[in-house]
């Protein structure tokens, strides 16, 4: 007999997972804070044109979304395939962009409403007319900070 | 007296990291991580009684960029393609050879960093008719972008001789001081034909 032959069976020793649920709720915690809620659906269909020079957009507490495009196949039926815009969960009309804005101005702080940003997210097939349109009413809302939303380029 | 040393059981924890797990994939589930990404514009101001004086700018001062409704650019009242417009906006707002038909520089002070010589009138005007398509003025919109931030990293080189990533933020500031992005978007001349 070698001195190196174990004798009998060997066993597996058993993997110790009381550090399991440990590490797991580390990964959950960091969902927990990344996370945030999708907050609409869209019902106009967006794509965003591809840009080059984009600029992320930080604190999106900050941030209002309008967006501009066809309606959705669900829609199509109801609301033809005219470009529309979307505010909150609603199609909406120009003039209803003074109302949203003062909305969202409205439950923000004080000292965060200077700041506050529209991100367009607009169609790239959608006619410059009711850019402006948009734009004007924007001016009049007193929201000058815009965004144009775009995707990055992928190389 | 009964027995003094009665042992708490232990409590099974084995299936917290199944409860934990259940948790972890709501909300992986529930996450959006998408950023949004966009270029940044500050719209003028709305003053109803400024709509009619026109802003007097000289000629020199001003580059015209006209999206037509066939989605073709004029710039300066000639027709380019997309690609020659970084060029030529580079060109009309470093306007490096001093012509006379580029705009006119003057002495700037940019706060913190001290006196430049630039072209602080110049103005790209933006048009559009109603039927353009928004992807090409987008398209415009990043490549005056492109621009801007070429001429900036450029002058940016020069002065502190280092890459535009490796500026510290006050460095980027004088960039921008340097060539502030002055795109103008005019008034539009019609209003809600053509959706």
């Amino acid at each position: 007999m070698s001195k190196f032959r174990s004798n009998g069976k060997r066993e597996m020793p058993e993997l110790n997972t009381s550090s399991l649920p440990d590490l797991i709720f580390t990964v959950l915690f960091f969902f927990m804070c990344v996370t945030s809620m999708r907050e609409i659906d869209p019902i106009v269909d967006v794509t965003t044109p591809v840009g080059t020079q984009l600029e992320k957009l930080e604190n999106k507490s900050l941030v209002s979304y309008i967006y501009i495009g066809q309606p959705i196949d669900k829609y199509r039926t109801q609301f033809g395939s005219g470009t529309r815009i979307q505010l909150n969960d609603k199609f909406a009309d120009v003039t209803a962009i003074h109302d949203y804005v003062a909305q969202k101005r409205e439950s923000m702080h004080e000292y965060d409403i200077p700041f506050m940003k529209v991100s367009l997210k607009i169609d790239e097939n959608t006619k410059m007319g009711i850019v402006t349109e948009v734009k004007q009413a924007l001016r009049k809302a007193w929201a000058l900070n815009i965004v144009y939303s775009g995707n990055p380029a992928t190389k | 007296m009964g027995k003094s040393s009665r042992k708490v059981p232990g409590l099974n924890a084995s299936s917290t990291a199944d409860i934990s797990f259940i948790l972890l994939i709501f909300f992986l589930v529930t996450t959006s991580m998408d950023t949004d990404t966009g270029l940044p514009r500050r719209l003028p101001e709305w003053d109803p009684n400024a709509l009619e004086e026109e802003v007097q700018i000289r000629e020199r001062n001003i580059m015209t960029v006209y999206v037509n409704s066939n989605n073709e650019i004029l710039c300066r009242k000639e027709i380019i393609d997309i690609s020659q417009l970084k060029d030529l906006a580079k060109e009309f707002i470093a306007n490096p050879e001093d012509k006379m038909n580029m705009p006119a520089k003057e002495e700037y002070e940019i706060p913190g960093f001290g006196t430049v010589y630039t072209t602080v009138k110049h103005v790209i005007s933006l048009q559009t008719d109603v039927a353009t398509q928004y992807a090409v003025y987008f398209k415009v919109q990043d490549e005056l972008t492109k621009a801007y931030n070429e001429l900036r990293a450029e002058w940016a080189q020069r002065q502190f001789h280092k890459r535009w990533e490796d500026c510290s933020a006050d460095q980027k500031l004088y960039a921008r001081g340097m060539y502030p992005s002055k795109i103008s978007e005019a008034e539009p001349k019609e209003y809600g034909q053509n959706r």
